[in-house]
């Protein structure tokens, strides 16, 4: 175990995972996802997790993210035991403390970018007005200002990560969550989303972890963790 | 959690699928309607018979000459003239009986000018008006002493008055009946059917003195048709029949065991029956109008549950970013009342719109009030909780991943 500080943002040990399925007898199976892993993430760190798919990446990324609930073990989230939070405060969770990107982006189809990017603010029990001037600034630094009115199928898909990325920074979380950011991307876009994040961590100290199973994505990150079915085979410094 | 931001994202997503928004909230206006207007159909038949009821008098009674037989044959009620005016006045004067009307009838030829009518004539007492509950529209009734002169005197109902004299002023004018000069001095205040359905306006009605020496003729002096009588009290009602019929059998000399000559009934129990059937009739109505209301709920409940399982995805991406599950559970409930309530005020106004055009079209009395309004609308919000709550419910205990992960 690496000596825990106070500035470690994410500690995780023994966590297991696993999913109880109906076979067609209606027989339960267990089927085990992840086991015994152990991880600790320090505030400011950019880590990339990688792996094939099955390896149980995306699983690690939705337990860390307070989506899913592991099955053994335990995590910590900036000192806090998840494990003794209820479904309100692993909600306030994730709407002030975390940012999710997601590889097909997630946003809702019928607002506007700017309604998406605001949506945060209103489970934060902020007001509409405010809300959306409170997104239409941080849209017009991310340099999407003149989007803001367009619903996401009008924008490339860069622009759609870049108004997703946007949501994600609004509650000025410490931690942003990005599952296969640019799984959907081209290389000049992927390289641009990543040069953001890359910002993001350097110049605001935002802790950013990242999955992915592309070795130039991984790149970016100064750390690497490799996931081989549901065991972390490798954890090591990327430089 | 902000609640009137949560509104207006219910707002949105009813917005964004209108057409199914539209459909979901017909069901609820038909609904609402059909209810609206059942009851204000139901309550309208009420009002009129209470109106009539009252128009007819209360706490009445008619006494009517028995039925009477010959070698075999049965002639039916009123065959024989038993009753008096002395009973009628006989009864008036029993403690538990507050006036009475003795009453002769038939049917006579109205002059006036060049226009002639026929209609029913009535000789009978000044206390009939007040029996009845009669009110004057113009002039007076006639009095005591126009009954003890056997005065020459007519009041019309308003239907003979008009058909009579039009626009003219009946009052002090001198019509014939069968041919005899009488002043008229009255004019009654229109009254409408009867509960039979008799039209009580197309009469005329002249002191019984009067009628009996000049108009009708009368084979047997001093006999009645029928009379009323009219209780003190709604508590007197069965000690007045009681009495009645006590003082009748002495007066007509009617010893135990022998059959009476004459027939008591109670008019407010024929009323009470139809007020009952009115009421079975508005209950009826209603129960049929709410199963309307409850199809329409049920629609809801699907639209709904349909909606949650459309939109888990997107339920999956608001918890990810912090909605917590009050939220989602408020959103979703928010748009199944939505639904209701916009779909209760629209059925509110067509449920109006339908009375208005029942109560011109059917020409029926059509009666709206604010309870009624209330129910409507009170109803319709618990439907929507009802029915929107679990779907809601269902859309609030999605775990995220798996709201996420749907595809």
């Amino acid at each position: 175990m690496k000596n825990v500080t106070a500035d470690t943002l994410i500690r995780i040990e023994h966590l297991g995972k696993s999913y109880s399925l109906q076979d067609a007898h209606g027989q339960t199976i267990t089927s085990p996802v992840l086991f015994d892993v152990n991880l600790s993430i320090q505030k400011g760190e950019f880590v990339a997790i990688m792996g094939q798919s099955g390896s149980g990446k995306s699983t690690l990324m939705n337990i860390l993210g307070c989506l899913d609930t592991p099955s053994e073990g335990s995590y910590w989230l900036a000192g806090k035991n998840v494990a003794m939070l209820s479904n309100d405060q692993l909600a306030r969770i994730r709407n002030q403390h975390i940012g999710f990107v997601f590889q097909g982006f997630n946003l809702l189809k019928r607002i506007t970018a700017l309604d998406n990017v605001a949506m945060p603010l209103l489970y934060s029990g902020i007001n509409r007005t405010q809300s959306r001037k409170h997104a239409l600034e941080l849209l017009h630094r991310t340099g999407l200002g003149k989007f803001a009115q367009h619903l996401p199928n009008q924008l490339s898909g860069g622009q759609q990560q870049r108004v997703a990325i946007s949501r994600a920074l609004i509650n000025q979380p410490p931690l942003i969550l990005a599952d296969e950011p640019t799984g959907n991307l081209d290389s000049q876009t992927s390289q641009e989303i990543m040069l953001l994040f890359q910002r993001l961590n350097q110049e605001q100290g935002i802790t950013i972890v990242l999955v992915t199973h592309e070795d130039d994505i991984a790149e970016y990150a100064q750390r690497l963790v490799i996931l081989r079915d549901g065991r972390v085979i490798v954890d090591k410094s990327n430089v | 959690m902000n609640l009137l931001s949560i509104f207006f994202e219910a707002l949105g997503a009813l917005r964004q699928n209108r057409l199914r928004t539209g459909l979901t909230m017909l069901g609820m206006i038909i609904g609402v309607a059909a209810v609206v207007l059942m009851l204000s159909i139901g309550q309208g038949a009420r009002t009129k018979i209470n109106e009539t009821i009252a128009a007819m008098g209360s706490n009445l009674f008619i006494v009517v000459p028995g039925a009477t037989s010959s070698g075999g044959f049965s002639f039916g009620s009123g065959s024989v003239r038993t009753l008096t005016i002395n009973d009628a006045y006989a009864i008036a004067d029993l403690a538990s009986i507050s006036a009475t009307a003795p009453i002769t009838s038939g049917t006579v030829q109205l002059n006036y000018s060049a226009k002639n009518w026929s209609t029913i004539i009535t000789g009978t007492t000044p206390d009939y008006f007040a029996v009845g509950n009669w009110k004057m529209e113009a002039g007076t009734i006639f009095t005591d002493s126009d009954l003890r002169s056997a005065a020459r005197v007519v009041v019309l109902g308003s239907i003979t008055a008009k058909n009579l004299f039009g626009e003219e002023d009946p009052i002090g004018k001198t019509i014939r009946i069968t041919n005899r000069p009488f002043l008229v001095i009255g004019v009654l205040v229109a009254k409408g059917q009867s509960l039979t359905g008799r039209d009580q306006d197309d009469n005329i009605f002249i002191p019984i003195t009067t009628s009996e020496r000049q108009i009708t003729g009368n084979p047997f002096p001093g006999s009645i048709r029928y009379m009323l009588a009219q209780a003190k009290s709604t508590e007197d009602m069965d000690i007045a029949e009681i009495e009645m019929t006590l003082l009748l059998q002495q007066r007509h000399k009617i010893t135990k065991g022998k059959e009476n000559d004459f027939t008591v009934r109670n008019l407010t129990a024929i009323a009470d029956v139809a007020t009952d059937a009115a009421k079975i009739m508005s209950v009826v109505l209603g129960a049929i109008a709410s199963v309307s209301l409850l199809v329409g709920g049920i629609g809801i409940m699907n639209i709904m549950l349909v909606s949650v399982t459309e939109r888990t995805r997107e339920i999956g991406i608001r918890m990810a970013i912090g909605a917590n599950q009050c939220a989602i559970l408020t959103q979703f409930l928010l748009e199944a009342l939505m639904i209701c309530f916009m779909g209760g005020l629209l059925g509110l106004l067509i449920g109006i719109g339908g009375a208005w055009i029942v109560s011109r079209v059917a020409d029926m009395l059509i009666v709206i009030t604010v309870g009624m309004v209330g129910l409507a609308f009170l109803f319709a919000s618990a439907i929507g909780i009802f029915f929107g709550y679990y779907p809601a419910k269902k859309a609030a205990s999605l775990k995220p991943v798996d709201a996420l992960r749907y595809e």
